[in-house]
């Protein structure tokens, strides 16, 4: 491959990259929000009829469950970005 | 040993501890100064890191806000948490990846403007500053509740103790003395926990416990607190109340975004290895304030449910369902000596009733039907919930001491990354980057060490003299780190057309749009009295209260950023390809 040629193909593999990236990042922060300010905040009230053990279901998600739900999220991201750099071959050594 | 000797000693081997950390990790270079350098491994950054984010605020006010406020304490639990999903997802990696030392660094090399650089300094020391002042006020009322020494002691104390470690240690011997103080505070916050969850349900696993049934009963804690509350004329602990779901949802959002944008913070994850090390860690922060955040709601509930039935430990309204005020457990009477907790038998019938007499329906009832004159406890600071929790639990002496261990270990971990960014501002980014920069690695060194030793005189000043709005600085700081930096920031990578032009007037307009919302209800500078508006529900711009402005300038700064970016002149191609080495992890 001559010079130009090989850097228009880096250039569109680090394209790819990058809007798989994005979606990856759309994904997340959509179950971010929906668990957080909607089934905490906007849906709380209808979800407290149901119950966890002695946790109406709404403040269980206000004061627990979203914790556990970002924690959850920076973990999978962590995990698949740096699957998503081996693919790309742009890891660290 | 008595109470006072025991808080001593434990309180004496905790800053001993501290000292000692700083002799062993002395820096010699500015890479170690600022970001330790660069060799941090990523599970001890994220403890350090906990322990840099969970203030004193986070460690004694929260818990005793949530049981004030009940399910809508859930904003603060949700935002202060929420926000690492927004620094790890969309901050953390790539700022780690460009590799300088600041975040107004950052910002003037992508913007590749000194004045963008500048406004973020502005902005860094306005945020910090504030900040801090709370920290040094935290220990000192550590030390006095707690150890009954005097305010000014308690402070000058803790200050000593910090200069020694951040002014030789700098990043390095503030990450390594914030690793211990994780510890001293997780543990001085779990265990009276545990012991009080055990005996209120008999489960010793607070988050479990709090969803469990009280002791010797079929009725859940939380119904049967909803209960008794509604008895005593307030709202049910788990439903919305003391703001609205519009406010509730905007401070959430506002907290998030501001403590993504929140310098000290996002600086912790300058000093890993590598990228992926970045990304991991701030899952390891959350796991460690997770861990707090997520007893706290239970610290809180049991606090009010021990509260309330120490008070009312009959029916509500029955002649004997009220204590004897000689009958007062006796944690109380510690309390009223600091005057954090105030009783007054306003009806003279030699008992305590606490119950909500702003309800008015409730209150006239009570008076005619009870003869309750108005709620006998007129001061019950919010404090108190997680001070005298072990008192309550009839917990050892040590425990009582561990807490103020944990609490002055809170302060100073969260004042001394305050303090590191301040200092770093000053040395690195305004002497080196603008006035000089042709500074040698040693004048920039001793700089950072004299402008760390002035920020703690400067800190410790303000903790002893506070401004009058000292209880007001966590709405400012949180909404000016979400209206200024968050979204420059963002927009710094995610958005390569995004030029000098655009990221200037985006930060001023967020910057000043929120600062004059809140002037006009707070008053200008917080002086009293010289507020435009009052500030009350009617009066705010849709029912916004300031607080929850934060989330409202962010989405300004980002639209007038947007806007005045199409209207100038594109970005230069060098800065483009800077953009695109930073959104990748291998170096090129």
């Amino acid at each position: 491959m001559s010079e130009p040629q090989r850097d228009t193909a880096l250039q569109s593999q680090r394209q790819e990259y990058w809007s798989k990236n994005l979606r990856i990042i759309f994904g997340c922060l959509v179950v971010w929000a929906f668990v957080s300010l909607g089934l905490g905040i906007l849906l709380a009230e209808p979800l407290n009829a149901l119950s966890l053990g002695g946790y109406p279901l709404g403040f269980w998600f206000a004061q627990q469950g979203s914790i556990y739900t970002f924690l959850v999220l920076i973990f999978f991201y962590a995990w698949r970005m740096n699957k998503l750099d081996k693919e790309f071959e742009v890891d660290e050594e | 040993m008595s109470l006072q000797a025991m808080s001593f000693l434990v309180v004496g081997l905790t800053f001993a501890l501290y000292i000692g950390i700083a002799i062993w990790a002395r820096t010699a270079s500015t890479s170690e100064f600022y970001v330790a350098g660069k060799g941090i491994n990523p599970v001890a950054n994220g403890m350090a890191t906990a322990a840099d984010w969970m203030s004193a605020a986070s460690f004694i006010s929260m818990a005793g806000l949530i049981a004030f406020l009940g399910y809508s304490g859930a904003a603060y639990l949700m935002g202060w948490t929420g926000g690492y999903v927004l620094m790890a997802l969309l901050l953390a990696p790539y700022l780690r990846k460009f590799g300088k030392f600041t975040v107004p660094e950052f910002i003037g090399d992508r913007f590749y403007s000194k004045t963008a650089r500048v406004i973020a300094v502005i902005s860094l020391l306005v945020i910090s500053i504030t900040y801090v002042i709370g920290q040094m006020r935290g220990v000192g009322i550590a030390f006095s509740n707690l150890l009954n020494v005097p305010i000014t002691i308690g402070l000058v104390s803790g200050m000593v103790v910090v200069f020694i470690y951040a002014v030789f240690g700098g990043m390095k011997g503030i990450t390594y003395t914030q690793i211990a103080q994780y510890c001293v505070m997780i543990f001085a916050y779990t265990v009276p926990a545990v012991f009080i969850a055990l005996q209120l349900t008999g489960n010793p696993i607070p988050q479990l416990a709090l969803g469990s049934t009280a002791v010797g009963t079929d009725t859940f804690l939380l119904e049967a607190l909803d209960n008794t509350l509604v008895d005593l004329g307030f709202a049910a602990y788990t439903s919305l109340s003391g703001m609205s779901q519009l406010n509730m949802f905007l401070l959430t959002l506002s907290l998030m975004i501001g403590t993504a944008g929140l310098p000290h913070v996002i600086v912790r994850f300058f000093t890993v290895p590598k990228i992926r090390d970045a990304r991991k860690s701030a899952g390891w922060s959350l796991v460690f304030i997770a861990i707090l955040y997520t007893t706290a709601p239970a610290v809180g509930a049991m606090a009010m449910w021990n509260f309330v039935n120490t008070v009312q430990p009959g029916e509500v309204g029955a002649e004997t369902g009220n204590i004897q005020v000689d009958e007062l457990p006796e944690w109380t009477e510690r309390w009223q000596q600091t005057g954090l907790l105030v009783f007054e038998d306003k009806n003279n019938d030699g008992r305590i009733q606490y119950y909500n007499d702003q309800n008015e329906e409730f209150a006239a009832m009570a008076e005619e039907e009870w003869g309750w004159e108005g709620n006998e406890v007129t001061t019950l600071d919010r404090d108190i919930m997680v001070l005298a929790n072990p008192g309550i639990a009839g917990l050892p002496n040590w425990v009582i001491a561990l807490v103020a261990a944990g609490g002055i270990a809170a302060a100073l971990s969260t004042a001394a990354g305050l303090l590191l960014a301040i200092s770093s501002a000053i040395s690195h980014d305004l002497l080196k980057g603008v006035w000089m920069p042709n500074i040698s690695e040693r004048g920039e060194m001793r700089a950072a060490r004299i402008s760390m030793a002035g920020a703690i005189l400067l800190a410790g000043y303000l903790g002893l003299n506070p401004p009058g709005f000292a209880a007001e600085v966590v709405a400012l700081a949180f909404g000016l780190a979400a209206a200024s930096l968050f979204p420059v920031l963002m927009m710094g990578i995610f958005m390569k057309s995004m030029n000098k032009q655009g990221a200037i007037a985006g930060m001023l307009a967020g910057l000043i749009s929120t600062l004059l919302y809140i002037f006009v209800f707070k008053g200008w500078f917080f002086i009293p009295g010289t507020n435009m508006l009052p500030d009350s529900a009617d009066y705010w711009l849709f029912g916004i209260n300031t607080g929850s402005f934060g989330a409202v300038g962010a989405g300004i700064n980002f639209l007038v950023a947007y806007l005045v970016s199409r209207v100038t002149a594109g970005t230069p191609e060098h800065i483009k390809a800077m953009v695109e080495e930073v959104r990748v992890p291998r170096a090129a």
